[in-house]
């Protein structure tokens, strides 16, 4: 069932919650509200509920307006961030509950409650627990008993609030890999509130980006990462540089730096010395083993320091690049702009390593890269580089 | 070698003596009243002591003070819930006066509170020449005092009951609403289940309260022997007429009362540790 949500707003005193906010959910899509805290994703999920009312705006469920619809008939599964189970009932009454309290002609029989509630508890791996009590259970195995009494009623729409929020990384995890496989099995349009762009990233086909009460920016993951619509979508995203730059007439995008950076000034008159110049450690490598191969074309090469200009001409812009679209080397080449920086701290954990540089002017730069770049170019804590941006972003 | 003190650990002299100070003061001021009753009630032997309770001002005094706290306390208790549940529950106009006027009874010298009910249904007022034209007796009644038990015990429910509601916050009810439960269906099967040690416990205060209230009721009651004494009312009289061994017998009960509700409060109080 489609969710559609029109000129939302909503106020809380002074405080704007939302501004005007279109949304729409297709039948059987899995969609994560994306925004950081305040940024009105829940109170939006909260009005598509039933829960909080909208000043102005209207949610249509399957093209049903929702305005004058009762929280209890809008067949909405809701999981909450601290799971909301009912603490004085075992899992089963727990799961049991919504089929229970329906009015006697359409309550199923008790065997058919039984049988429907084992079910959904086999389903979420529970089914051993049924007569334990909430707090007899982990986060993990709450917040799952919780999905599974929201299903028991067989919901039309799965809306689920910041549903690992409250879980540890491992079982957050664990936890969103399965539900992305549940909503796969069941196809029931889905739309879950979070603030982990990874999380959102990993679990859902589309992603609504928020802030301030309104949408920035809807797409598939794969669009709101590689096409941003703006620097808050970018930001929010991820973890990023940030360059001051120019924009000339054509259009293209120049850094504009003022750090002094030193380039060797390429040895003139030797042939050979023309690529093996560039790598000096590798020369000295060569020349330790071969000493005869090296010894005509070993450059000793002068420095020069070179002052990039501020722009004078074009529009002045700042330039986005994440850390691992960043290029780095000790022997800069002169057909590019360096950034000259020197390597603060190293965190070798995770699959790229992660190289923290300050910059002469005393701002940070984060770069991230493979292991073997690191072996390369022999890089240790103390070791100035010179970095640039390999793709840009300009917003 | 002297053992080196802990942190947070007074000398030996010094904890014996603060320990020994709050003994004293509270057997003096607590305890030797407690049992002076009970010895003066049984001063002339058990017979007396029954004779004191079994007379038949006494049984109408306790006949009127079960009546009186058997219409206030659930009256309480209903008020109570609702005001509670209102106000932790939902945002409404007049959400603040609400919760100040709930501690007024507290706030107001119980003699006050009877005052009032004697300037509004006295026959000076207009309410009250209407009330008595019309045949309806309130002062120097019954309805008198259980409306002036009522003022006075109708914080006690409430005040228990908000913070544990505040605390447990409005998720529970609404997963129950959003799962299809009514309104009702909502507060017997999840709100009162999780309030219910909270509420037991208020209303034994409140009860306690109600059979025990002296000012409010006394200046309501006209005091007249058989039909409007209450059992403090009824102490008082018996005091009054050198009737010790029997003011002291009806006294004990009252005293009775008190030792069997601190008792249930530890159990109350021992069994909501666990949740």
């Amino acid at each position: 069932m489609a969710i559609h949500a029109r000129n939302i707003n909503k106020r809380f005193g002074p405080f704007v919650a939302l501004k005007d906010v279109n949304l729409e959910v297709q039948s059987g899509e899995l969609v994560a509200l994306l925004g950081p805290s305040g940024s009105g994703k829940t109170t939006l999920l909260r009005i598509i509920a039933g829960l909080e009312f909208a000043d102005s705006g209207t949610v249509y469920l399957d093209g049903d307006p929702m305005h004058d619809k009762d929280v209890r008939d809008r067949g909405v599964g809701f999981v909450f961030q601290h799971y909301a189970l009912f603490k004085h009932m075992t899992v089963f009454q727990n799961v049991a509950f919504g089929l229970r309290v329906r009015p006697k002609d359409t309550r199923p029989s008790e065997e058919e409650i039984r049988d429907r509630v084992m079910k959904l508890l086999q389903l979420v791996h529970l089914d051993a627990f049924h007569n334990r009590y909430p707090q007899q259970l982990s986060g993990g195995q709450r917040q799952r008993v919780a999905l599974a009494r929201a299903l028991a009623v067989e919901p039309k729409v799965l809306l689920l609030d910041e549903p690992f929020g409250a879980l540890d990384a491992k079982i957050r995890k664990e936890l969103r890999r399965w539900m992305r496989r549940l909503h796969d099995d069941m196809h029931i349009t889905s739309l879950f509130v979070t603030h982990d762009q990874e999380e959102a990233m990993e679990v859902s086909d589309r992603v609504v980006v928020m802030s301030h009460g309104r949408i920035e920016q809807t797409g598939t993951p794969a669009e709101v990462w590689k096409q941003p619509k703006n620097a808050f979508v970018y930001d929010f995203l991820g973890n990023y540089n940030e360059f001051d730059g120019w924009k000339d007439s054509h259009g293209t995008v120049h850094l504009a730096e003022t750090d002094i950076i030193e380039i060797p000034l390429p040895p003139d008159g030797k042939k050979t010395a023309g690529w093996l110049g560039r790598y000096p450690e590798f020369s000295s490598l060569v020349g330790r083993v071969l000493p005869g191969l090296i010894e005509s074309t070993a450059p000793i090469l002068p420095m020069q320091k070179k002052t990039v200009r501020k722009p004078t001409s074009g529009t002045p812009v700042k330039i986005y690049a994440r850390p691992h679209e960043m290029w780095i080397t000790k022997t800069p080449d002169k057909d590019h702009e360096y950034i000259a920086a020197k390597v603060v701290h190293i965190n070798p954990a995770g699959s790229l390593i992660k190289l923290e540089l300050e910059r002469a002017g005393g701002q940070f730069l984060q770069v991230e890269v493979p292991q073997s770049v690191m072996d390369t170019c022999a890089i240790v804590k103390g070791d100035t580089l010179y970095v640039r941006p390999t793709e840009t972003r300009v917003f | 070698m002297p053992q080196p003190l802990r942190p947070l650990q007074e000398s030996p002299v010094l904890r014996f003596a603060l320990v020994g100070i709050a003994l004293t003061f509270l057997g003096v001021v607590v305890g030797l009243p407690v049992v002076a009753v009970f010895v003066e009630a049984l001063r002339k032997g058990f017979s007396a002591y029954a004779e004191g309770i079994m007379d038949p001002y006494a049984l109408s005094a306790i006949r009127l003070t079960l009546l009186v706290a058997a219409i206030a306390v659930p009256f309480n208790l209903m008020f109570g819930v609702a005001a509670s549940w209102a106000i932790t529950k939902f945002d409404f106009w007049g959400k603040r006066f609400l919760t100040t006027l709930i501690d007024l009874p507290f706030s107001v010298s119980p003699v006050i509170s009877g005052m009032i009910y004697v300037l509004l249904f006295g026959v000076h007022s207009a309410l009250g020449a209407w009330l008595m034209d019309n045949g309806v007796e309130i002062l120097f009644a019954v309805p008198g005092l259980v409306i002036a038990t009522i003022f006075v015990t109708f914080p006690f429910v409430a005040r228990e009951l908000i913070p544990l509601m505040e605390e447990q916050g409005t998720e529970e009810e609404e997963a129950a609403l959003l799962l299809g439960a009514s309104g009702w269906q909502t507060f017997f099967s999840v709100t009162l289940p999780n309030i219910k040690w909270g509420l037991l416990y208020g209303v034994l205060l409140c009860n306690a309260r109600a059979m025990g209230e002296f000012g409010a009721v006394s200046v309501v009651s006209g005091h007249i022997k058989g039909e409007t004494n209450t059992i403090p009312l009824h102490v008082e009289i018996l005091y009054n007429e050198y009737n010790f061994v029997a003011a002291f017998a009806v006294a004990s009960l009252l005293t009775l009362l008190a030792l069997v509700t601190l008792i249930l409060k530890r159990i109350i109080e021992a069994r909501t540790a666990h949740h």
